[in-house]
């Protein structure tokens, strides 16, 4: 019984330990994993670029693949809309008025959406079935669309995140206090 | 210009114009309203045929089937699909908010809006992550999270562009459910994010939680870390029963107050950083345009709103005499503290009965008596909460906002978001209900 003490006590101080270091209101069921264990699902690009993978693609690439990927069966020959919205197109922001049609040149405030988006959720209805290459090109495709980048500029994980969209400066956060 | 009614029992106040009364008329006021309504014609049934039996008195009912559905006779009480046979663009369903009453939507109406349809999603295989500015990353089983301490909630969901078609700088012709029906309302039961947030240990650098959903287009929203320590839900249930497949089964996010699109149906992920991400939504459709071409960015909250859903468009007064006055209020920012009925367009007001308990960021059902002479009259309800925000008069929030140079062509076009102004029903002579803004 006594050898039993000083193990039972190391045992009880070593519950302690652990389970300071957990949520005390909490059954703490969540299994401890690493980021390799859910890779395919780890897809967010935040505007500074983070998370963005290796890889490259041009305009000339993305103009192609947006034919031969179905992009233009609902986004419009050349991009310029059709039954979804028009990708490629500058209209008056202000002459449009309040319900003004928002593209990619007039209003996105970062070119990391483009990536994050395209990647996430396109082409409908085969999403998740482009390279990161491919990604990277139609990036380039709608950003030189636009004139916002050079026809030659590839886009891949050093320049996207670098492209300064027309209208960033133009949002008012409406409720600070609530971030 | 106020005037007694004589009634033979408690006298009915008119509390403002074209025959607005108190609502104590509503609490145990039986008789005074009886007395109010022979001021119109009294209702005899035609003295000809005495009752008998119909053929349902006289044979026994249909077996109970296992799960319950309305009477055949309550047909039309369905939601309006805005794409029906699912083209490759977004899918609401409108919830019938005029016909239904009380406070709570019924899960098979409540709204949904599906960007790409309804997922079908075994909840065996499906799983939530936790990760980013965290010390431990963590996943997580349905069955893990359902051993998780409960809470039970009662709560608002609006869509960010519900009511958008009050955009438009003329009046479009439409129901409340048209209008106003890409909102509902409900009893949650989930785990507080906070827990989970506790659990995986959250760095306190951190300001955002990026949360994504398990449907095809992995629909993301950046929500604030802040958001998700004060009242914020993972909620598997929805009035007493699993969530439905259209509000995000088996798991969703429900952050009280703040626009649906946030309200990340079949949560899979939340990633907890330091910046926003800019997702497609708040990149794009969530940044409200203003009329110099500037734009809100994370308008986030749905602020407070309310509307008449009985008398309203597509229904009509049959004859003068004793109606009830009742509709919706809500906000994003609390709870309903009182609302005010007007039958003149907004020259006087009326405080309406608000049922009770009114509680934070939920529909609550208020009630107007009222007694219409039969002339021409225009109603209308604007509410208040105890957070001190008021409902917008339409001038002052197209002041702020703007209107369309256009009209506005369908009820179910998004000229805009956040629409918290006034809803008027003007109502004619016989009787015919129409949408109006003064």
């Amino acid at each position: 019984m006594s050898t039993l003490r000083p193990l039972g006590f190391a045992l009880f101080a070593l519950t302690l330990a652990s389970s300071a270091a957990l949520a005390a209101n909490s059954p703490n069921l969540g299994k401890a994993v690493t980021e390799s264990d859910f890779k395919a699902w780890d897809i967010t690009i935040l505007p500074d670029g983070t998370g963005l993978p290796p890889g490259s693609g041009t305009a000339a690439q993305g103009a192609k693949l947006f034919d031969d990927k179905g992009c233009s069966l609902c986004h419009g020959k050349d991009a310029r809309g059709g039954k979804s919205n028009e990708l490629i197109g500058n209209p008056s922001l202000v002459e449009g008025g309040i319900n003004a049609n928002k593209t990619v040149a007039n209003f996105w405030g970062q070119a990391s959406t483009l990536f994050d988006y395209i990647r996430r959720a396109m082409p409908w209805p085969t999403p998740h079935t482009l390279s990161d290459d491919e990604v990277y090109a139609l990036c380039a495709y709608l950003l030189a669309g636009n004139n916002i980048i050079p026809q030659d500029e590839p886009m891949n994980a050093q320049t996207l995140p670098k492209v300064k969209m027309p209208n960033r400066n133009n949002f008012i956060i409406k409720f600070p206090g609530r971030i | 210009m106020r005037k007694r009614l004589d009634s033979g029992r408690a006298p009915l106040e008119e509390v403002a114009g074209n025959g607005l009364l108190h609502r104590r008329a509503l609490l145990g006021g039986g008789i005074a309203l009886a007395g109010a309504m022979t001021a119109g014609a009294a209702p005899t049934r035609a003295a000809a045929e005495p009752l008998t039996n119909p053929p349902w008195s006289n044979l026994p009912g249909i077996v109970t089937p296992v799960l319950q559905t309305p009477s055949r006779f309550e047909k039309n009480v369905v939601r309006i699909l805005s794409n029906p046979k699912g083209e490759p663009r977004t899918q609401h369903a409108r919830a019938p908010l005029q016909m239904l009453d009380g406070t709570i939507t019924p899960n098979p109406l409540h709204f949904t809006i599906l960007h790409s349809g309804i997922p079908d999603i075994d909840p065996a295989q499906h799983r939530l992550v936790v990760h980013g500015m965290v010390k431990r990353t963590l996943e997580f089983t349905v069955e893990d999270l359902l051993r998780y301490p409960m809470v039970t909630r009662k709560h608002f969901v609006e869509c960010g562009g519900n009511s958008a078609a009050m955009f438009s700088n003329v009046p479009l012709q439409a129901t409340v459910q048209q209008l106003h029906g890409l909102a509902s309302c409900a009893e949650w039961t989930g785990v507080p994010l906070s827990v989970i947030l506790d659990e995986a240990g959250v760095d306190p650098k951190a300001v955002w939680i990026m949360a994504e959903g398990a449907d095809d287009l992995l629909v993301a929203r950046s929500v604030p870390l802040k958001k998700g320590y004060e009242d914020a839900l993972i909620a598997f249930y929805q009035n007493g029963e699993r969530l439905m497949p259209g509000n995000g089964y088996p798991m969703r996010l429900l952050l009280p107050g703040f626009e649906g699109n946030m309200n990340i149906k079949f949560l899979r992920r939340l990633y907890i950083i330091d910046q926003p991400a800019m997702t497609f939504y708040e990149t794009r459709n969530y940044s409200p345009l203003l009329p110099d071409g500037k734009a809100y960015r994370f308008y986030f909250v749905n602020e407070v709103k309310s509307f008449i859903t009985k008398p309203s468009f597509g229904m009509s007064l049959r004859a003068p005499g004793y109606y009830e006055i009742s509709g919706i209020a809500y906000s994003g920012t609390g709870t309903i503290t009182k609302v005010l009925v007007s039958a003149d367009g907004g020259k006087s007001w009326g405080e309406a009965a608000v049922e009770g308990p009114a509680t934070p960021k939920a529909f609550t059902r208020f009630r107007m008596p009222w007694r219409w002479d039969g002339q021409p009259v225009t109603i209308t309800s604007r509410a208040w909460d105890d957070s001190g925000a008021v409902q917008p008069l339409r001038a002052d929030f197209v002041k702020l906002r703007g209107e369309t140079k256009k009209p506005v062509k369908s009820p179910y076009a998004f000229a805009n978001q956040h629409y918290n102004s006034l809803t008027l029903w003007g109502i004619d002579a016989k009787g015919e209900i129409k949408h109006v803004y003064a």
